[in-house]
């Protein structure tokens, strides 16, 4: 019998750069990689609704689960009342995430558990490297006038290039919404690709504000486009818009980024963010992450969480896993 | 495993159900279990047993159903009968609230359990099959409530002997029992031999809610068991879901019984992907459809045809989706795909596999562990006539072949002797919708698949069975119209001789028959004599079975009728009657002919125009319905014509019978082969004049005269008629139903004068029903 036998990934690229070395290069705006691509609400829905149930995680194997979402966890505060006492609290919840009795209780004492990245506004930027300093968690701003981008160009320019003279490793930019509904893919790959340029050497993570966005055409037009023109990471939401990460948007964003690397051999990251935060949802992403794209988009330097909840919920799961019992979260440290 | 340890990996870990509260029910019952019957459990008698196939366990001992145990719970079910049926609605609505309610109260259990014995992963038991087997009996609780109001003029069959499968044993006993209830029936139901646990779980859920004893007997046991019901001749109405194989020995069992029947057969269902596809929503839904319940699906897409364009991407797509579907352990909550249901179907699969794969096609494969398990399998290099193409493999295998153009797929899809279902995945509406109507299934999935509902009818065209389940039409499976009683004498066997009794005054008229539009000679060269009552009154050509096939030949070419509007036929059928009465007087006399009194002769006539006009008025009007269903779904129950029909005549009212059946027929979109009455064929032969002036087109109706049971039998071997009517003798009937198994056309037997053709009975919407079979599209919406 003439059988063949693929492993799981053997439709995406071998990466030709791994993210420690190398950066998503970019490329022109190519229409006919998103022009026409079809997505089909009910069905992209039903994927979802349904992957909940078909993958579960349990006991030793959920508490690995949910140490590794701290891990991916971009630690996030992102409020006008945001101050350098409260980015130095965030940071020492980022350095320790969890109790060192729950850290013992796992028999994790020795791998260094830490968040992915602390995020701030630019100002926090100076306050929260301070705070980090040696402990290798990087620092994201978001800047481009977020939330919603519309100060004029080049000062969303002058803000991203401020934000890394003051020290952010990872920046985080919001498009101009109404180059996607306008279907101006030339000009949002101009904002872009600029934006790309004054990072420099920062990572990018391009927000695509998805509940403004709407439809899912768009999501998958708008993460082409983005990726064209060099975002490292794709990005789902502010947090400030009425709707933030769903799994739908998700799962279309994540098989562009999956149409892009197999076109161009580049890996790109993903990060939800906005409204997550239960414990149970960080395991929902990691396994939306696995079954559509694989183990590599379990590491933070593919997949992150852009959360400021969600840390405390994981906390309690897993100190009922140490110990049995149902935890509080004010035995826990406030971030 | 340390925590450390799985952060490398990050795979998945064990996730088991726990089974024990099912396993101690079982351990419970390890003497065996005996039947339920009128309202107890017998003792076990002679008992086999039954394997957990996903370990080959046995987790129990089951009685081997005898035709004494079939006795008693069918005169069980016929002692309960009347007083069920003579309940309000309401009060059999709340028992049948209390069967919805009881089942998800105990949803778990029936779902370990349903694993347990099936082998399909728990995800599917507990999200799936349990859940909508609660939906259907709320959804037939509402049915019993209502039925009275919203479905007049019938009444239950009586007793109904129910015959259900092992891939969805639960869900499937479910779609019997609900509606037959509903409807005031009782019930003698076999579950599978090979699973038959939840059934009888089900029996302790019917005494729990203090259902009366007898409405639900249960017999478990074989083929054979399940012969002894369905042949049982205190069975009213007879229902099976299964293979297409057995389902046509049971029509062949119970041809000429007067029993209802009802299938729920095979299929190898196409799934069409277009250019314009979301192709990881179609990839995904093949997983949806083949990989479903280890492919063990009726319904299932198992053939797909992709558009060239995009066929390299989706076949990409697929195989990397493959890649991640996990076959094992049925209780664990990982598991997308579980154990084939038994070493028996286990070894057909790989049988099928194996000679497809000798014919050349190749084979991509996920894994699957060592025992009763299959693997996920895509086969590509695959031609129609592979055996992998046209066979039901039941099993977790799916075929790939490419097309070109959207004919080319219709054309494909068709290609098979079934029609239960099709999915089409396209973003363009206008193509759904238009390869919606013209692929030849029951229930028709556009962008989704195997999406089902109690609220929608399911059920298939061709050898896929008829009758539906779930919906307003899956109600009408389990009602009948009260159907007329009598019967008049069989007619005189045929003189194809010279008579030598002379002919009336006027010029000699030729009857031919009609085929195509067209007059024609009889293939036989014989004619016979039409006798009135003072001897002969002319001839008509004897017909065969050269002309039959002619008949339908041209009647098959006559598609383009069922595809003009309801206002087109209903014109078509206005100017019938126009036609008709300006001929009025004539067929008044022709009637008189044969013996009719003078003013009979002109009320059959004036009956006859008005048929005319009613079915007419009914053309665009007889239509379907949106079911309520799913959020954000559009489910569209259309119905449709059957095709081709062959129509044999009864012999009294030789005019008012030929159009009474003819007409709603035809004002549904099929096209018809009448055989007229045998005895006074001539009042149809004269109506050729009238089809021919009113813009009938050619084909639409044929009509052939002579020996009717002949012909009718000609008629229901043909594999091209897909409905046949028969009013005549009671031999004749059971020849119709028992040939009518070869395709499994949809029959309609009646006796000869049971039915008053001038009156009531003599036209409605039952007719209607008839001639249709109910299409259902499912639409989901959302940008």
């Amino acid at each position: 019998m003439n059988v063949k036998h693929d492993e799981q990934g053997h439709a995406l690229p071998a990466t030709l750069a791994t993210r420690a070395s190398g950066r998503n290069r970019g490329m022109a705006l190519d229409l006919s990689m998103f022009e026409g691509h079809a997505v089909n609400r009910s069905a992209t829905e039903r994927r979802t609704a349904t992957l909940g149930g078909r993958r579960s995680v349990k006991k030793a194997h959920q508490a690995a689960w949910l140490v590794n979402a701290i891990r991916l966890v971009d630690l996030t505060t992102l409020s006008g009342d945001d101050t350098a006492g409260k980015v130095r609290r965030l940071c020492a919840k980022a350095r320790r995430p969890l109790a060192d009795r729950i850290v013992e209780g796992l028999g994790i004492a020795d791998m260094g558990l830490t968040v992915g990245a602390v995020c701030v506004y630019p100002t926090m930027v100076p306050h929260a490297v301070e705070a980090l300093d040696g402990s290798g968690i990087p620092v994201a701003s978001v800047a481009t006038g977020f939330p919603a981008g519309l100060m004029p160009l080049d000062l969303r320019l002058r803000e991203i290039e401020w934000a890394v003279a003051q020290g952010a490793d990872e920046i985080d930019i919001v498009i101009t919404r109404e180059h996607v509904l306008r279907q101006d893919w030339q000009a949002l790959h101009n904002e872009i690709r600029a934006m790309r340029e004054a990072c420099g050497e920062a990572h990018m993570k391009a927000i695509l504000a998805t509940g403004d966005l709407q439809t899912l055409r768009n999501v998958y037009a708008a993460s082409m486009v983005a990726m064209q023109a060099g975002a490292d990471f794709i990005k789902t939401s502010t947090g400030k818009e009425g709707v933030n990460a769903t799994l739908p948007v998700s799962l279309v964003m994540i098989r562009a980024l999956r149409d892009y690397g197999a076109a161009t051999g580049t890996r790109i990251g993903f990060k939800p963010a906005g409204g997550m935060k239960q414990a149970k949802e960080a395991l929902g992403w990691q396994i939306l992450m696995k079954e559509e794209l694989g183990r590599p988009w379990l590491e933070p330097d593919l997949f992150r969480f852009g959360a400021s909840s969600m840390l405390g919920d994981i906390e309690r799961q897993l100190e009922h896993h140490v110990t049995g019992r149902y935890a509080a979260s004010h035995r826990h440290a406030a971030s | 495993m340390s925590i450390q340890e799985i952060l490398k990996t990050m795979e998945y870990g064990p996730a088991p159900e726990d089974a024990s509260i099912a396993r101690g029910w079982l351990d419970a019952h390890a003497g065996g279990f005996g039947h339920f019957i009128d309202g107890a459990f017998t003792a076990p008698g002679t008992t086999f047993d039954v394997q957990n196939p996903a370990t080959g366990e046995v987790i129990a001992k089951v009685t081997q159903g005898s035709a004494a145990d079939v006795e008693a719970a069918v005169a069980a079910a016929r002692k309960a009968q009347g007083p069920w049926a003579a309940l309000s609605g309401h009060e059999r609505a709340r028992y049948l609230y209390a069967i919805a309610r009881h089942v998800q109260q105990h949803a778990r259990f029936l779902a370990v359990l349903e694993t347990i014995d099936n082998g399909k992963p728990i995800r599917e038991t507990r999200d799936i099959d349990v859940p909508l087997v609660a939906r259907h009996f709320y959804h037939h609780a509402g049915w019993a409530e209502i039925a009275e109001d919203e479905l007049p003029g019938t009444e239950p069959w009586g007793v109904c002997g129910q015959v259900i499968p092992w891939n969805f044993p639960l869900l499937m006993l479910a779609w019997k029992i609900a509606p037959a209830l509903a409807a005031g029936n009782t019930v003698v139901l076999k579950p599978a031999e090979y699973t038959p646990l939840t059934a009888l779980a089900f029996a302790g859920i019917c005494a729990e809610v203090g259902l009366p004893a007898g409405v639900v007997n249960l017999v478990t046991g074989d083929g054979e068991t399940g012969a002894a019901i369905t042949g049982h001749e205190g069975i009213d109405k007879v229902a099976f879901t299964g293979s297409t194989e057995v389902g046509k020995s049971i029509r062949r069992q119970i041809a000429g019984s007067g029993k209802g029947l009802t299938l729920e057969l095979g299929g190898k269902s196409p799934y069409l992907v277009f250019a314009d596809a979301d192709l990881d929503g179609a990839v995904e839904g093949v997983v949806d459809a083949i990989f479903f319940n280890q492919g063990q699906v009726c319904c299932a897409g198992a053939r797909i045809l992709v558009a060239e364009a995009v066929a390299e991407r989706f076949e990409a797509l697929l195989r990397a989706r493959m890649a991640t579907l996990r076959v094992g352990d049925p209780l664990d909550k990982s598991t997308d795909m579980g154990a084939i249901v038994h070493p028996v179907q286990l070894a057909r699969i790989r049988d099928l596999v194996a000679k497809g794969a000798a014919e050349g096609a190749v084979l991509h494969q996920g894994s699957a562990p060592e025992g009763c398990f299959y693997p996920p399998t895509l086969v590509t290099n695959v031609e129609p006539a592979s055996v992998l193409s046209t066979e039901e493999i039941f099993g977790p295998v799916v075929t790939m072949t490419t097309f070109r153009t959207p004919s080319d797929a219709v054309d494909l899809a068709n290609n098979t002797r079934y029609g239960l279902a099709a999915s089409i995945w396209s973003e363009n509406v206008n193509l759904c919708l238009d390869i919606g109507a013209q692929v030849k299934a029951g229930v028709v999935w556009i962008n989704c698949t195997n999406v089902l509902d109690a609220g929608a009818g399911f059920g298939g065209y061709r050898e896929s069975g008829f009758g539906r389940e779930g919906g307003r039409e899956g109600m009408m499976a389990y009602l009948r119209h009260r159907a007329p009683k009598g019967r008049a004498p069989d007619p005189a066997a045929l003189q194809a001789v010279p008579h030598g009794g002379g002919t009336g005054a006027g010029i000699d008229r030729t009857a031919k028959l009609y085929v195509g539009g067209k007059q024609a000679r009889p293939d036989s060269g014989y004619s016979y004599a039409v006798e009135g009552p003072n001897g002969p009154v002319g001839l008509v050509g004897l017909g065969n079975r050269k002309d039959i096939r002619n008949a339908v030949e041209a009647a098959g070419k006559a598609g383009g009728w069922g595809r003009a509007t309801g206002h087109n036929r209903a014109q078509v059928l206005y100017y019938l009657g126009e036609n008709l009465s300006a001929r009025a007087a004539e067929f008044a006399e022709r009637l008189a002919s044969f013996g009719s009194e003078g003013k009979d002769a002109q009320t059959e006539v004036e009956t006859a125009i008005r048929r005319c006009f009613w079915y007419a008025a009914q053309a665009d009007k007889f239509d379907g319905a949106v079911h309520q269903t799913k959020s954000a779904h559009v489910t569209l129950a259309m119905p449709e014509p059957l095709g081709v029909m062959g129509v044999v005549c009864p012999t009294v009212r030789p005019l008012l019978g030929f159009v009474s059946l003819v007409l709603p027929a035809i004002a549904m979109g099929n096209s018809v082969v009448a055989v007229p009455s045998q005895a006074h064929p001539l009042a149809a032969t004269d109506f050729y004049q009238v089809l021919e002036t009113s813009d009938v087109p050619g084909g639409v109706v044929n009509i052939v005269t002579g020996p009717r049971d002949d012909l009718a039998k000609t008629l229901a071997q043909h594999d091209g008629v897909a409905g046949m009517w028969y009013v005549g003798g009671g031999e004749g009937a059971a020849m119709v139903e028992r040939e009518s198994a070869g395709n499994l056309k949809q029959t309609w037997v009646e006796a000869d004068g049971a039915r008053d053709w001038t009156g009531r009975e003599g036209y409605g919407r039952g007719f209607l029903h008839r001639a249709t079979q109910v299409k259902n599209i499912w639409v989901p919406y959302g940008e």
